[in-house]
C-alpha cells in the first residue's frame, strides 16, 4: 500500500533484503528500510557532489560540470536534491543522460523543495531516487542532517563544492570522513565566506578539486575517469595548467564580430555591471546593450541578479549541451 | 424679498453652477440654510452673520430664509460664504450690487476678509463654460482662476471689497494669470548632469520617457534611485496648456497649488510613502471622493519607493488607473472620475536586506525570504511596467571631479520630445487604419504573440497592444527572427513578449527608425527583467 506519485512504482526494501545497499552497514545507525523511486540503486563506486543551498554562479557551475564529466565517465552522482549545488549536480548528471542518486529528507511521494518537483520527475525518470523515510514524511529540519549520513554512506569519495562554515555539507563531510570515505573540495576565495567551509576542509587534510581529472585520487574511479577521459574533454577543466587549453577565455568565438569579441575578453566567471564594462570600452548602454544581447541570447553570457552579467558555458563539448539554460536552479 | 447670487459645486472635477437664493421675511428673527448641505456650510451662518456686521453694513434682524439651489446637488465646503453674504446684502436693499453674469467663490472670516478655498480651478473652468463672464474670488486663489480664458477675475481681500467692486463704487483690477514663471516648478527638478555614473539607467530614463513606460528600478540602498526617478520628471516634454490646466484643476482641489504655481508646464512628480492610505493614494474620503495621490502625478510621474514595502491592495488597486489612464472611485452619494494618466516608477531592492547581486557586500537573505520578497514583486503592476533596470550603487572614482561632463536633461528632452512626436503620428494613423485593414503577421513570431486585450486608444508606445503593437513596431525579418530565438532561450512568456516589444518600439522612435531592427530588439532584451536568481 503505497500512495501514487505518478512516477511509477515505489519499492519498499527492508534492511538485508535484495537490492539493499551493504555500504548502509557501515552506519553505525542503519536505516531500518529504504523507500526507492526510479531505476535501482546503481552499484559502488559512487561520487557524491554536495554544497550550499546558496551558491554562486561559479559554484553551481563547477558542480554542474563536474557532475556531468563524472555521470559521463558512467559513475553515478549522489546527492541531496536540496537547492543551489545539489540540484547542480543533478542537473549536470541529467545533462549527459548519466545515472544519478538523489536521497531525500523527506518522504519519496513528497516533492521538496517545491521549486525542484520537475528536477525530481526527471531523476525518478532516468536515475534513482531514495530515502529511509516512509511515505508522507513531512520535511523538517532535523532530518536533512540524518539524510546526510545516507549520502556519505553510499559514497565513495564526497566532493564538496561551495560550503560555507556552517553549510549542511560539511556535516555530510564529517559522516564521510567517519565512515572512512575519501573527501575532496573545490577551494575558493579566501577572502569570501561562501568557500570558508570548503577551504577549512583542505586545510584539515581534504584533497583539493581544480578539475575533474583530480578525481583519480579515489582508486576506486580513477580508471573509468581515465578511460573517459581518453574519449572526451572533461568539462571542467583546470586553466591554470599548462597544456590545457579549454578555458573559459579562450572558447570559440572566432565566429563573432571583433567588438563582441572584445566585449567578450573583458567578462570573466566573476560577475560584472554593464556599466563598467561601457566605460572600460567607451561604448555607449545602447551600442553595449545589443552586444549583450546577441552574447547572451548565444549562450555566450548570462545575466544574473543585479543586471550583472558573467561568462556562462555556452562553448561546451556537445555531449554536454544543456538543453533548457541551467538558470534557477535555484541556490 | 428675494435676491440671488452665482457659485458653484463640485462633483470630482466636474462643476454644477449653484444659484444661493436669499429670502427676507416677516416673522421672528432667525437664519435658515437649506439646499443638501453639509456642516461647513450651516456653519457658514456664523460667519456670515459676523463677516456682515464687522464689515459695517447690517444684518437683517427678520426670518432669513438661504436656499442652494438645485437643491438636490450635495454641497459641501466653504466656498458658498461669499455668495450667501452677497446674497443676503442684496436682498436686504443693497440692489445696487450687480451680478449680471457673475459668480462669486470664497470664505469668510469673522472680520469680513476672504479666505482661499480648494478647488477654484476646475469651478472657474465650469462656470465659464456655463456662460459665467466675470467671478470674484479671494486674493490666494486669483492666480488659478486667471488661467481660465475669456473670464475676467477680480481678486477681492474683502466682503466690503467685494461689495465696492460689484455695486461700481471702487471698481478692482482684473487678476492676472497666476506663476510668473511657467517652469518656475522646474527647480526641484533634478538634471541629469549632475548624476555621476548610471550609464544604463540613465538610458532606461530617456526610453521610458519616450515611449511613456512604466519604469522599476532595482538596486540596493542609496545607489541613487529617488534622485534617478526625480530626473525622469525632467525628460518628459513639456505639458500642453490644456494639459497643464487639468492637472492645475486637480492640484486645486486638493488645495495644493501653493506647491504648484498653476501656469506651470512641467508635468508633476509625487513620492508618497508607502504607509499612505489607499484613499490618499488613488482617491477618496468621505463625501465625495477627493483625488489620490494617482491623479497628482497625472501628466507626470508618480514614484513609489520600495515597491514591496506598499501593501499588496494598494498596488491592485493600480491596475485600474494603469490600464485605463483614470481612476473611478464610487460613493453612495455617485462615483467620480479623476485623471491618472502618470508614468509609474517603482524603485525596490533586489532583497530584503539589499545587497543581492551586489559585487561588493554580501546578501544575508535566506532562500524563503527571498522568494516571498520577489512574490510580492509579480503581479498585476509588474504586469505593466515595461521597462526593468538595475541600478548599481556606482565605484567611488565616478565620483571625482574629473571624470567627464554627463549629458544635461535639455538634449534628452529634445530626442524624447521628437520621439513622441514620431510614434504619435504612426500611432494614431494606425489606430485610424484599423478596421478598415489587415495587417499582416509577420511570418516568424511565435503563437499567441499578439492577442493581448483591447486597452483605450491611447497614441504612446506604452499603451500600443496587441495587433496594433505588431503593426506599430512592423519588426524586419532579421528583428522577427531574433524575438523568436529569444522568446525560446530566454523563455519569454507573451507578456514578457509585448513588453518586449513595446520597449523596441520607443527605441526605434529615438532611432528615427521606421521598423523595429535587430538593434533596437537587441537593447530592448536587456531591459526585459527576467532573470532567476
Amino acid at each position: 500500500m503505497t500512495p501514487a506519485t505518478g512516477l511509477g512504482p515505489i519499492q519498499h526494501i527492508p534492511r538485508g533484503a535484495e537490492g539493499w545497499p551493504p555500504e548502509l552497514e557501515h552506519l553505525e545507525l542503519a536505516p531500518p528500510e529504504l523507500w526507492l523511486l526510479g531505476r535501482p540503486l546503481p552499484p559502488p563506486p559512487r561520487i557524491a557532489v554536495v554544497g550550499a543551498r546558496m551558491a554562486t554562479h561559479g559554484g553551481l557551475e563547477i558542480a554542474r560540470r563536474l557532475a556531468a564529466d563524472l555521470a559521463a565517465a558512467g559513475i553515478p552522482v549522489v546527492s541531496g536534491m536540496a537547492l543551489g549545488i545539489d540540484g547542480a549536480a543533478h542537473l549536470g548528471a541529467l545533462d549527459v543522460d548519466g545515472p544519478t542518486v538523489a536521497v531525500l529528507g523527506c518522504g519519496i511521494d513528497i516533492a521538496y523543495p517545491a521549486a525542484h518537483r520537475h528536477l525530481r520527475d526527471r531523476i525518478a525518470e532516468r536515475g534513482t531516487v531514495l530515502t529511509e523515510y516512509p511515505p508522507g514524511t513531512a520535511p523538517a529540519p532535523w532530518r536533512f542532517p540524518r539524510r546526510n549520513r545516507i549520502i556519505a554512506a553510499l559514497a565513495t569519495a564526497v566532493v564538496v563544492v561551495e560550503a560555507s562554515d556552517r553549510s549542511g555539507a560539511l556535516s555530510t563531510a564529517r559522516h564521510a570522513a567517519d565512515l572512512g570515505r575519501e573527501v575532496l573540495a573545490v577551494p575558493g576565495s579566501v577572502l569570501s565566506d561562501r568557500s570558508s567551509g570548503a577551504n577549512r576542509l583542505i586545510r584539515d587534510g581534504a584533497t583539493p578539486v581544480f578539475e575533474t581529472a583530480d578525481l583519480t585520487t579515489v582508486d576506486a574511479i580513477a580508471d573509468a575517469l581515465q578511460r573517459a577521459r581518453g574519449r572526451a574533454r572533461l568539462a571542467l577543466p583546470n586553466a591554470a595548467l599548462p597544456g590545457n587549453r579549454r578555458t573559459l577565455a579562450n572558447a570559440p568565438t572566432g565566429h563573432l564580430p571583433a567588438q563582441q569579441r572584445q566585449l567578450l575578453a573583458h567578462i570573466g566567471p566573476d560577475p560584472v555591471h554593464p556599466d563598467r564594462l561601457a566605460a572600460a570600452l567607451h561604448l555607449t548602454p545602447a551600442e553595449l546593450s545589443r552586444d549583450l544581447a546577441d552574447l547572451e541570447l548565444q549562450g555566450h553570457i548570462r545575466t544574473l541578479p543585479g543586471g550583472l552579467v558573467a561568462r556562462d558555458a555556452a562553448p561546451w563539448p556537445a555531449a554536454h549541451t544543456p538543453q533548457p539554460p541551467p538558470a534557477r536552479a535555484g541556490g | 424679498m428675494f435676491a440671488t447670487a452665482l457659485s458653484c459645486a463640485l462633483q470630482g472635477l466636474a462643476g454644477i453652477p449653484i444659484t444661493v437664493e436669499a429670502d427676507i421675511a416677516a416673522g421672528l428673527p432667525g437664519f435658515t440654510i437649506v439646499g443638501l448641505t453639509d456642516r461647513a456650510i450651516q456653519e457658514a451662518r456664523e460667519r456670515v452673520r459676523a463677516a456682515v456686521r464687522n464689515a459695517g453694513f447690517e444684518f437683517p434682524t427678520r426670518r432669513l430664509t438661504v436656499n442652494l439651489a438645485p437643491a438636490e446637488v450635495p454641497k459641501e465646503g466653504t466656498s458658498y460664504d461669499l455668495a450667501i453674504a452677497l446674497a443676503i446684502l442684496r436682498c436686504a436693499g443693497r440692489s445696487e450690487i450687480g451680478l449680471d453674469s457673475t459668480a462669486v467663490l470664497g470664505e469668510l472670516a469673522l472680520d469680513a476678509s476672504l479666505r482661499p478655498v480648494t478647488g477654484v480651478l476646475p469651478m472657474a473652468r465650469a462656470l465659464r463654460a456655463n456662460g459665467v463672464r466675470r467671478l470674484v474670488v479671494p486674493l490666494g486663489n486669483a492666480a488659478e482662476a486667471a488661467m481660465v480664458d475669456d473670464l475676467e477675475v477680480v481678486a477681492a481681500p474683502s466682503l466690503p471689497a467685494a461689495v465696492y467692486h460689484l455695486d461700481g463704487s471702487r471698481p478692482l483690477p482684473p487678476a492676472e494669470p497666476g506663476g510668473d514663471d511657467p517652469y518656475q516648478a522646474d527647480d526641484d527638478q533634478v538634471d541629469l548632469a549632475g548624476v555621476r555614473g548610471h550609464a544604463h539607467a540613465k538610458r532606461a530614463l530617456e526610453i521610458a520617457a519616450g515611449g511613456g513606460h512604466n519604469l522599476l528600478m532595482l538596486g540596493p540602498p542609496g545607489s541613487g534611485k529617488t534622485m534617478l526617478a526625480r530626473a525622469l520628471a525632467g525628460l518628459l516634454p513639456d505639458l500642453s496648456t490644456e494639459e497643464s490646466l487639468e492637472v492645475s484643476a486637480i492640484w486645486s482641489l486638493r488645495g495644493a497649488l501653493g506647491e504648484r504655481p498653476p501656469a506651470t508646464l512641467r508635468p508633476p512628480f509625487r513620492a508618497p510613502h508607502h504607509s499612505i492610505s489607499r484613499a490618499g493614494l488613488v482617491g477618496g474620503g468621505s463625501g465625495f471622493a477627493q483625488p489620490g495621490e494617482i491623479s497628482l502625478a497625472s501628466r507626470g510621474v508618480l514614484f513609489l519607493d520600495e515597491l514591496c514595502e506598499f501593501p499588496r491592495p494598494l498596488l491592485e488597486a493600480l491596475r485600474q488607473p494603469l490600464e485605463e489612464r483614470s481612476i473611478t472611485v464610487g460613493r453612495a452619494r455617485g462615483s467620480v472620475t479623476y485623471p491618472a494618466a502618470f508614468t509609474l516608477v517603482g524603485a525596490a531592492n533586489p532583497c530584503p536586506c539589499g545587497f543581492l547581486g551586489d559585487d561588493t557586500r554580501r546578501c544575508h537573505c535566506s532562500l524563503t525570504q527571498l522568494h516571498r520578497y520577489q512574490s510580492r514583486l509579480s503581479g498585476p503592476v509588474r504586469d505593466r511596467i515595461d521597462l526593468t533596470v538595475q541600478v548599481p550603487r556606482q565605484p567611488y572614482e565616478v565620483l571625482f571631479p574629473d571624470q567627464p561632463p554627463e549629458e544635461s536633461s535639455q538634449p534628452i528632452r529634445g530626442r524624447v520630445a521628437a520621439a513622441r512626436r514620431r510614434q504619435i503620428e504612426r500611432n494614431r494613423a494606425l489606430v485610424h487604419h484599423q478596421g478598415t485593414r489587415r495587417r499582416r503577421r509577420p511570418p516568424s513570431l511565435p503563437h499567441g504573440v499578439g492577442t493581448g486585450t483591447a486597452r483605450p486608444p491611447s497614441h504612446l508606445n506604452a499603451d500600443l497592444d496587441g495587433v496594433l503593437l505588431l503593426a506599430a513596431a512592423d519588426p524586419t525579418p532579421a528583428a522577427a527572427r531574433l524575438l523568436s530565438i529569444a522568446g525560446d532561450r530566454l523563455q519569454l512568456s507573451a507578456r514578457a513578449f509585448h513588453r518586449v516589444l513595446r520597449v523596441a518600439r520607443t527605441i526605434a522612435d529615438l532611432d528615427g527608425e521606421d521598423r523595429v531592427g535587430e538593434r533596437a530588439l537587441g537593447e530592448a532584451l536587456r531591459f526585459r527583467g527576467e532573470t532567476g536568481r
